[in-house]
């Protein structure tokens, strides 16, 4: 872990329209250090609906991101309110978005089944009330 | 086939100036991001009327090589200002999606 590059952001949850930000900032600096493309499009594809998600549901966040020679590890934590059902919030199509937020594109029940999809692993510690912290490794292999 | 060939064999308008000279490698059609994102293929060019700036970061995300709006939709100003700071190119089509589609399928089979 001491060789790790590690990166942090804050996730403004006031200004949807901005909301991908850390993630750009993070497939810029990938891009940069010749992590391969497709890894850095999966980390980017990741990372950006983890964030979305962050700003809809839980007025924003931090996200850490650490790069160890076979890995990418994403950890976003929230202090929103919670996924109650995650079996639920996974399935492809339900989605508790407002329609606000359908107007702008989002809110199609994707955002968690693409994470799911693009990263190597994924764990969601939620509870309710008090946050939601999502981990996603990517392997750069 | 470049952005910039496309882009005139297609009689389409030049949003932004920017990745003129980037390969277009098939076309995804669709409105919601979500979709967008985790199905268009690397390199494709997205027909869409979505306007606002989330639809310049999913094209910045998923490598898209271009944003094709149809039905002669424009851009409202924070999404071009973010297609230009991230050099994505934007075209225009008067024509609806579907008429859209078909002309970018003729032109990019033609190429191959």
């Amino acid at each position: 872990m001491s060789d790790a590059l590690n990166m942090h952001y804050i996730v403004d949850g006031s200004d949807f329209t901005t909301a991908g930000e850390a993630s750009t900032a993070v497939k810029m600096k990938l891009k940069k250090l010749g992590i391969a493309p497709d890894i850095v499009r999966k980390v980017a594809i990741a990372m950006y609906e983890a964030e979305i998600n962050m700003v809809i549901h839980a007025g924003g966040g931090v996200a850490d991101v650490s790069l160890e020679s076979d890995k990418i590890t994403i950890r976003l934590i929230d202090h929103g309110k919670g996924i109650p059902d995650v079996e639920l919030a996974m399935r492809e199509g339900y989605s508790t978005a407002p329609d606000a937020v359908r107007s702008l594109g989002f809110g199609a029940g994707m955002g968690l089944p693409n994470i799911k999809k693009y990263s190597d692993e994924m764990y969601i510690d939620t509870e309710v009330g008090k946050g939601t912290t999502v981990t996603l490794i990517i392997n750069l292999q | 086939m470049k952005v910039s060939e496309l882009c005139k064999a297609a009689g389409f308008t030049p949003v932004t100036e920017d990745a003129a000279d980037r390969e277009v490698g098939g076309v995804y059609a669709c409105d919601l991001l979500s979709w967008v994102i985790g199905r268009a293929a690397e390199n494709a060019a997205l027909v869409t009327v979505m306007t606002n700036v989330n639809v310049i970061a999913v094209a910045v995300m998923a490598d898209l090589s271009c944003v094709v709006l149809s039905e002669g939709v424009r851009l409202d100003n924070a999404a071009l200002l973010k297609a230009q700071q991230n050099g994505v190119a934007v075209l225009s089509s008067d024509k609806p999606t579907f008429e859209t589609c078909v002309e970018l399928n003729r032109i990019l089979n033609c190429a191959d």
